[in-house]
């Protein structure tokens, strides 16, 4: 099962190695990963997602916990959540398929934040699925170059992750 | 305020932490520290003859007196060879800190001379790493290595310290750190008190129990209380390997170890049991043989203050997340006050029960007549010479399983071996650790021909420091334990597993200055035994050969039960 890990960390050099070492240790593979300061500078919020079964991850989930930098740690998935990642995107766009691509782009409330004669680049926002149809319907053919950000989330209603 | 170098802050900060002994072997990297070292008394440097040694030592000496083993040894191959010692420390939980010196921090990542990423090889064998940024952020790091090593599940914890960091030209103010608080990290304090007495309940309820206690109750100083619990109930105790000494090893009550090469009766008992009580235990491998096959019958109960240990390999019915005293303590104070008790008639059947296994096997051998002597012989020579109350390590092997079989330890922190590494080349450089805590105390290293060949070269260093250990070589001519297994799974073919070329080691031990001793036969054992252990300020290296056809019995038929066991090398259960 897919899982989305946010972790509040100590934000020093290092603790992001450690704890990427715990999935490549066990040979887990981590699909996303995502990390930045907080509000609190002094913090990080790590995201990454992941695939495992529930021993996998309450196992995995029990050793982040033991690493020294980690404060806390939440397994969204549990529970209701809100996900997002950004996808910027290069189309090709010439001729007929320019106007293809902007109402496609459209559809998907995306937008198109850069323009050549030939290439749209496109700024999408959303779960990962989205994005996933988004280049689907677009097509790999006329994909050039895709780069995503990793899925970053955050649970539903009051719940806060915070120290 | 009191303004220090870097160098001079690592020395202050030791002191300012009660470190009273450190094991290290200089280079470059760390002279200014060892420039530091040289000028104060406080602090007392052992020079070992390799860094490995060094590790081993501090890990003996943490083993034994429960306080921090302290280390420094200098960048790239300092620090590499102290990597072994390392992980060994790391997978027994035993606490330590670890300085290893750096090149200067900017030439980090260049291929410097000496250069290795020291932090990031030790990533996976460290509770915690450090590295020294700014020379102002010694007294802090050190004192939080100190906490993180000794608090919680303890661990190595490492220290890399760039050149530059401890340079004398840069003077900063000093202050050790009185306390520390990291948000990150809080061990649990204790346990919940609902899951105690839910656990109560259950031992009340017990028919077939058993207390299966490990290594945690000698790290978390639970012995009293374990003992204490295990007499009011009337309850039989089995130790795994590195909980030896936490039962009294003598006691009625004591079933011996239970395991890969634990005794039949324990074995037995676990297998059979209702109830399990695993204390300061993680259900190791070595343990457990085939988790599915694992005590069907039992609950378990599990206190570890590592909430990542309970139910890694066994689920637990009650998991109890906490310090050991406190919970046995708390436990004890439950029982107490009740009136209830375990059924006394299931209780005597069970101990019937337990009896006719104990009568059945317990740890039978056979012996050579006036054949060669077998190595069971020498741990029980061993075990009268010393009055059963001495400090024995050893090394890694069939040597290893004999003594833990038949050394009874009454005492915690009496048994000294590397468990979960399994560490060849741990015997003697931890026993000197040992004799270093306890200058006037006996301590024996049990080793093989194989094992004490891999830090050999610390005879020199007990030379220098005068360290009367008694070393009792157990020399099968063979790496005995690879020889089992080939003899058991790969149809007798010794690959590799022959020691050939032996040194004479009594002139080996006679050439570093000691006392060697060679003994052939059993009607002698005895007698040199006692001549080793009277001569109270020299290292005598007892060179006693045995049987090198011999097998470590019981052992558990692979991906079996814990009850099924080779008894022989021709009867299973
Ligand atoms: C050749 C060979 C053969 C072996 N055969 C056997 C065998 O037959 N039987 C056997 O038992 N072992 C055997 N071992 C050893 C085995 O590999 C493991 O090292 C051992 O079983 C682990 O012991 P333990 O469960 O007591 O845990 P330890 O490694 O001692 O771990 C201690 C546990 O206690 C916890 N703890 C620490 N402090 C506290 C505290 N204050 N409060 C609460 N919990 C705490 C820790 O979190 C940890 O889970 C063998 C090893 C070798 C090399
Ligand atoms: C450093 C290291 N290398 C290899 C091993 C694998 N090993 C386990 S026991 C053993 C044989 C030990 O021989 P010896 O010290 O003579 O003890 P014996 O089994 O003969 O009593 C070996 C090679 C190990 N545990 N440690
Ligand atoms: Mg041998």
């Amino acid at each position: 099962m897919r899982r989305i890990i946010s972790i509040l960390m100590e934000n020093e050099p290092g603790a992001l190695s450690r704890v990427v070492g715990l999935f490549s240790q066990r040979g887990y593979n981590i699909e996303t990963l995502t990390v930045a300061p907080t509000e609190d500078k002094t913090l990080s919020r790590l995201t990454l997602t992941t695939f495992g079964d529930d021993r996998q991850i309450e196992r995995i989930t029990k050793n982040l916990n033991k690493l020294i930098e980690v404060v806390k740690l939440v397994d969204l998935t549990e529970g209701a959540h809100i996900e997002r990642e950004l996808m910027l995107c290069k189309v090709k766009a010439t001729g007929a398929q320019r106007a293809e691509v902007k109402r496609t782009v459209d559809i998907f409330r995306g937008q198109i934040v850069d323009v050549t004669s030939s290439v749209y680049t496109v700024q999408l926002a959303g779960t990962s699925d989205k994005l996933d149809a988004f280049i689907g319907t677009i097509g790999d053919a006329q994909v050039l170059e895709v780069v995503r950000t990793g899925v970053s989330g955050i649970a539903r209603g009051e719940k806060v992750l915070s120290i | 305020m009191e303004k220090l170098s870097g160098a001079e802050m690592v020395v202050r900060a030791l002191q300012d932490e009660g470190v009273e002994i450190i094991f290290g072997y200089p280079g470059g990297a760390v002279l200014h520290i060892y420039d530091a070292l040289f000028q104060q008394d406080k602090v007392q440097h052992i020079l070992v003859r390799h860094e490995q040694a060094a590790t081993h030592a501090a890990d003996g000496y943490a083993r034994a007196t429960g306080k921090p083993g302290v280390v420094l040894v200098t960048s790239g191959p300092g620090a590499t060879n102290a990597v072994t010692g390392i992980a060994t420390a790391y997978m027994d939980s035993i606490p330590m800190v670890v300085l290893s010196g750096q090149v200067r921090s900017d030439w980090i990542g260049d291929d410097a001379f000496q250069e290795t990423d020291m932090v990031g090889i030790c990533r996976p064998i460290v509770k915690h790493s450090f590295s020294v940024r700014n020379v102002e952020d010694i007294p802090e790091m050190v004192k939080k290595a100190f906490y993180i090593a000794t608090t919680g599940r303890p661990g190595p914890v490492l220290i890399d310290i760039p050149k530059d960091k401890t340079s004398p030209l840069v003077k900063l103010p000093y202050e050790y750190p009185k306390k520390v608080k990291m948000r990150s990290y809080s061990p649990v304090a204790r346990g919940h008190s609902g899951q105690i007495r839910k656990a109560v309940d259950e031992m009340m309820k017990a028919r077939r129990p058993v207390i299966y206690a490990g290594g945690g109750v000698i790290l978390g100083e639970g012995s009293e209380h374990l003992t204490k619990l295990a007499r009011l109930l009337n309850f039989p105790v089995t130790n795994t390997l590195m909980g030896l000494g936490a039962y009294p090893g003598s006691d009625k009550q004591f079933l011996g170890m239970l395991g890969m090469h634990g005794t039949y009766e324990a074995n037995m008992v676990m297998h059979s049991s209702d109830l399990i009580v695993a204390v300061g235990a993680r259900f190791d491998d070595r343990v457990t043989n085939h988790t599915q096959k694992f005590c069907p019958g039992a609950t378990i109960i599990h206190i570890d203050v590592d909430p990542a240990t309970i139910s890694k390999n066994v689920r637990a019915d009650v998991p109890i997340v906490g310090p050991v005293k406190q919970v046995l303590e708390d436990m004890v104070a439950m029982v107490e006050e009740s009136a209830e008790r375990p059924d006394e008639k299931a209780l005597e059947r069970w101990w019937q029960e337990i009896q006719g296994w104990r009568e059945y096997h317990g740890l039978r051998y056979e012996t050579n007549g006036d054949g060669p002597m077998k190595p069971q012989q020498v741990v029980e020579a061993l075990y009268r010479a010393t009055r059963g109350d001495a400090y024995v390590t050893s090394d890694v092997g069939q040597h290893q399983m004999f003594a833990a079989q038949f050394y009874k330890f009454d005492k915690p922190r009496r048994w000294i071996n590397s468990g979960g590494l399994g560490t060849m080349g741990f015997g003697l450089p931890s026993a000197m650790g040992v004799q270093f805590a306890f200058p006037n105390a006996t301590v024996a290293c049990v080793t093989g021909e194989g094992s004490i060949q891999m830090n050999i070269q610390e005879l020199s260093t007990c030379l220098q420091y005068g360290l009367p250990i008694k070393i009792i070589n157990i020399n099968n001519q063979a790496l005995g334990m690879v020889r089992q297994w080939q003899d058991m799974q790969y149809g007798g073919r010794h690959s590799q597993s022959y020691m050939d070329s032996l040194p004479d080691f009594v002139r080996l031990a006679e050439a570093y200055g000691h006392v060697g001793m060679r003994v052939d036969r059993i009607e002698d054992l005895d007698a040199a035994m006692e001549k080793a252990f009277s001569l109270k300020d020299r290292l005598v290296f007892m060179d006693i050969y045995v049987d090198p056809s011999e097998h470590v019995y019981p052992m558990h038929i692979a991906d079996g039960a814990m009850r099924d066991m080779w008894l022989s090398k021709t009867e299973r259960t």
